[in-house]
């Protein structure tokens, strides 16, 4: 492919490359609490340890925090997110991860957080806690849970709603004249990305430090360090860096659809661009595989502010 | 179209079964055929064209203009559209209906709602004994749907219900939500002698202490209570209440012991 001329913006370069990404299934609940504090609470116990369905079974991170006015009860509440694979991977995550870590936390409930035509258990897979005492109750065209807890009732719908639109692995690598300036740069684009309704970036504080390919020279190793993005190995292996980067982060991006993707890295494209070369970025590149194994593609040049 | 209007031309010579005039039913038919419809419960039955004056043709969109007491099954089995009842109603207004939305703007007599399992029905009046409940031989009451008495209603409010929401505005006689086996009712106002008597499972939500509770219910204090916010907002929503009923933490009482012991009367404290 021919190569278009060099774009900069604010000093900062964006390749002429794309971001290659995955049709994932995915789902969401709504979390609320007595306060904002066991709502986000509630909801980082059910995130933990869903960076990447790599190792983890899926991928979760809170959407959007909501405001009492925009929540079911009134309370304190947010949505999270979960992408997985496939419908039984989803359905088992879903539960263990409510069920472990909501149905757990003080004060909780737990709603649909999606609507569509593809239903997950949730309520109702999670009342036989209740052992005989649930409750079972329909309200205005939904259906709830009650289940008796030592803090009083945990109120549960019973079900939500999967999509199979999702898309997951869309990506941008932030490459910096320092660790310090990609940190600052993803910080930004973090910032401006948690915005976009409807996407998540599930790695710790929504950045990944340990980009990686696929397979390795182990055995059984699914994804292995990508080192034509490491700059300790500049010189020694293939490397997409040149003689000025010292540190690449990556933002990784689930979007409950393709859209949302690609909203989502327009908005940290523009965030890193705005903080420019100085202070941040050098160069903004993706992640594919050549273009032969994801259905979405997002070229960053497309995505431009 | 203009809305299908039965108007009432005199007061009923007889009790009425207006079950065929259900908006499905009528969708088949001229409005020649709608006047020969038998409606009458004498020997000498009376027909549509005997009683009403017949106009419109919109049979989403029924209207009566004028109610009697006399009128028996009101969009009785009733599954789409609306109707409107411009006066009272007799018994089994709306019964087994299955969706739609009935407005009686006066009142009702027995058995309204019953056996419904869909749909909205809203009486703007009183109602009389036995709302939602099953007639004589029948297992279970209303099993789904909405019903709202903006008056008051008699004696077994809530009989055997097993699925939906009744809302009683302004109080209901005695043994409101007996033998309920699921479901919810809502009473604001005074409740007669032993809401929920040998209630199994459901819920009866109070804007008040019952007067008189059967001591086979016992109080399970008065921890927060998102259900009852949830309801209390859902009512508020629908434009049934104007302000919250039961807060955020009423107190509940568990029973009836007497029987399966899995209901619950809620009230605020």
């Amino acid at each position: 492919m021919p190569k278009l001329e060099k774009l900069e913006v604010n000093g900062v370069v964006i390749d002429d490359t794309f971001a290659e990404a995955f049709g994932m299934r995915a789902t969401a609940v709504l979390i609320t609490a007595p306060s904002r504090k066991w709502a986000l609470q509630a909801a980082a116990s059910m995130t933990g340890f869903a960076t990447s369905v790599i190792g983890c079974g899926c991928e979760a991170a809170i959407d959007v925090e909501l405001p009492p006015s925009a929540t079911p009860d009134g309370r304190p509440g947010c949505r999270v997110m979960i992408f997985a694979v496939s419908t039984d991977e989803l359905q088992k995550q879903l539960t263990n991860r409510v069920g472990q870590c909501v149905l757990t936390s003080p004060g909780s409930a737990c709603y649909a957080g999606l609507d569509g035509p593809n239903q997950l258990k949730l309520g109702s897979a999670l009342r036989y806690f209740g052992d005989g005492w649930q409750i079972s109750k329909k309200l205005g065209g939904k259906h709830f849970w009650r289940v008796p807890v030592m803090d009083g009732e945990f109120l549960c719908e019973a079900t939500t709603g999967m999509t199979k639109e999702a898309v997951g692995g869309g990506n941008l690598l932030l490459l910096g004249e320092s660790g310090a300036k990609a940190l600052a740069a993803a910080e930004a684009a973090i910032e401006a990305m948690n915005q976009v309704p409807g996407a998540i970036m599930p790695f710790p504080g929504g950045i990944v430090r340990s980009g990686s390919k696929v397979g390795g020279k182990y055995k059984g190793m699914m994804a292995s360090t990508n080192e034509a993005f490491a700059p300790t190995l500049r010189g020694v292996v293939k490397s997409e860096l040149g003689p000025d980067i010292n540190g690449v982060l990556e933002i990784v991006i689930d979007g409950e659809t393709s859209d949302a993707v690609a909203a989502a890295m327009s908005a940290g494209i523009e965030a890193v661009t705005r903080l420019g070369a100085k202070k941040g970025a050098k160069r903004i590149s993706a992640g594919n595989y050549g273009g032969k194994l994801g259905k979405f593609h997002y070229h960053l040049k497309d995505l431009l502010p | 179209m203009k809305a299908l209007t039965f108007t009432l031309i005199a007061k009923p010579p007889e009790r009425l079964d207006l079950a065929p005039l259900a908006p499905q039913r009528l969708a088949v038919l001229d409005r020649h055929a709608i006047e020969k419809i038998r409606i009458g419960q004498s020997k000498r039955a009376s027909t549509v064209g005997d009683i009403f004056r017949v106009a419109g043709s919109d049979v989403e969109n029924m209207v009566f203009d004028g109610g009697s007491d006399r009128f028996d099954c009101v969009a009785a089995g009733m599954t789409e559209g609306t109707v409107r009842v411009i006066g009272d109603v007799g018994a089994q207004a709306g019964r087994g209906m299955r969706g739609g939305r009935l407005t009686i703007e006066g009142n009702a007599g027995p058995h309204a709602g019953s056996g419904m399992r869909g749909g909205r029905l809203e009486i703007w009046g009183r109602a009389g004994d036995h709302l939602g409940a099953p007639l004589a031989g029948e297992l279970a009451g209303m099993a789904g749907g909405m019903l709202i008495v903006r008056g008051k209603a008699g004696d077994f409010a809530g009989d055997r219900m097993r699925r939906g929401l009744i809302t009683v505005l302004k109080g209901c006689g005695n043994h409101a939500g007996c033998r309920m086996i699921a479901g919810t009712l809502v009473v604001a106002g005074t409740a007669g002698e032993m809401p929920g008597y040998l209630m199994r499972r459901g819920s009866i939500l109070l804007d008040r202490a019952p007067r008189n509770l059967s001591p086979s219910f016992v109080e399970s204090g008065a921890p927060d209570n998102v259900f009852a916010t949830l309801v209390d907002r859902h009512l508020i929503a629908e434009g049934i209440l104007k302000r919250p009923l039961l807060g955020n933490a009423p107190l509940r009482y568990g029973g009836d012991n007497a029987v399966l012991g899995k209901g619950e009367i809620l009230f605020p404290r």
